[in-house]
C-alpha cells in the first residue's frame, strides 16, 4: 500500500484541467456535378461579373481555378468560388492544359517586406497602386493561355463567345434558362 | 455587337410591404414579387438568392441594405426576404435586386 504526501508545492487557485475541444474537420464544399474541367462558366459577381471563362480546375480550398482566356476576355488565371459561378453546357477540351503547379499557395497574398513601415503608409495618400503581376503569374497565364487559345480556336464561334458579357435583358427570365 | 457596359445580372423586385395578418405585421420579414416570377414552382429558383435594397444617402453616396431570400410566401411566386436592417415602411412599392448568387446551377 502506497500513501501519497500531498506535494510541497500546489498553485494558489485551483486549475482547472484544460477542456477536450472537438475539433471538427472542415470539408470544401463538393464540386457541382455541372462543373467539369472545360466547363464555361459565367461569373456573377465581384471584378469579371458576367464574363464567360473556362474552368481548368478545382483547388484544394474549393474554389475553383479559372481562366479567360485572358486574350480573350481580359480574366487571367484567378480563383473564384463556385457560389458565385453558373456552369453552362458548353465546354472546351482542356485535356492540353496544365495547371498541376497552381494551388491556394500560388495565389495567398506575399508579406512584402518593404511595407514594414506604418507611418509611410498614413501619409502615401489615396492614390491607387497598379497592381503588380509578378512574372511568374504572366508566365504561367501564357503557357495556359497558348493551349487554351487553340483549344478554343478548334470551335467555331467559342471566342465570340468567351468575349462577350453574358447579361440580362428584358424578358429574361433566369428560372426558365437553360444554361 | 453592342454589349452593355455594366451587364446585368440581376432580377428586378417590387416590394409589397411586410409579413402580416389582417391587423397585425411582422416588419422583420418583407414580401418581394420577383419579376417574371409567378408561381411556388418558379420562385423555389431564388430561394438562398441575395437581395440588395439600394438607397442614396444624405451624401450621394449609394447604399446597400442586403438580404436573402428566405422562402416563398403564397402559390404566386411571391417570396419572403430578410434584410440585415429590416426596410422601411417607406420602401413600399419600392424596387429591389434580387442577385443570381448563391447559384446552384
Amino acid at each position: 500500500m502506497t500513501v501519497s504526501k500531498t506535494p510541497r508545492y500546489y498553485p494558489a487557485e485551483d486549475i482547472k484541467p484544460a477542456k477536450k475541444t472537438h475539433l471538427v474537420k472542415q470539408n470544401p464544399p463538393r464540386l457541382r456535378k455541372s462543373i467539369t474541367p472545360g466547363t464555361v462558366l459565367i461569373i456573377l459577381a465581384g471584378r469579371f461579373r458576367g464574363k464567360r471563362v473556362v474552368f481548368l480546375k478545382a483547388l484544394e480550398s474549393g474554389l475553383l481555378l479559372v481562366s479567360g482566356p485572358f486574350k480573350i476576355n481580359g480574366v487571367p488565371l484567378r480563383r473564384v468560388n463556385q457560389a458565385y459561378v453558373i456552369a453552362t453546357s458548353t465546354t472546351v477540351d482542356v485535356s492540353g492544359v496544365n495547371v498541376k503547379h497552381i494551388d491556394d499557395v500560388y495565389f495567398g497574398r506575399s508579406k512584402d517586406p518593404s511595407k514594414a513601415e506604418g507611418e509611410d503608409v498614413f501619409f502615401e495618400g489615396d492614390a491607387p497602386k497598379a497592381a503588380i503581376v509578378s512574372d511568374e503569374r504572366k508566365e504561367d497565364q501564357k503557357k495556359v493561355d497558348e493551349v487554351l487559345l487553340k483549344a478554343v480556336a478548334a470551335v467555331p464561334m467559342l471566342e465570340g463567345y468567351l468575349a462577350a458579357h453574358f447579361t440580362l435583358t428584358s424578358n429574361d427570365k433566369p428560372h426558365l434558362m437553360k444554361f | 455587337m453592342v454589349s452593355a457596359r455594366s451587364p446585368r445580372l440581376h432580377v428586378d423586385g417590387a416590394i409589397l410591404g411586410y409579413k402580416r395578418a389582417l391587423r397585425t405585421q411582422n416588419t422583420n420579414i418583407s414580401l418581394i414579387k420577383i419579376k417574371g416570377v409567378d408561381s411556388t414552382q418558379d420562385a423555389a429558383f431564388y430561394l438562398g438568392k441575395r437581395v440588395a435594397f439600394v438607397t442614396k444617402n444624405s451624401s450621394g453616396k449609394f447604399c446597400v441594405n442586403w438580404g436573402k431570400v428566405v422562402r416563398s410566401h403564397g402559390s404566386n411566386g411571391v417570396v419572403r426576404c430578410t434584410f440585415a436592417r429590416n426596410l422601411p415602411p417607406q420602401a413600399m412599392g419600392g424596387r429591389v435586386r434580387v442577385m443570381l448568387y448563391p447559384s446552384h446551377v
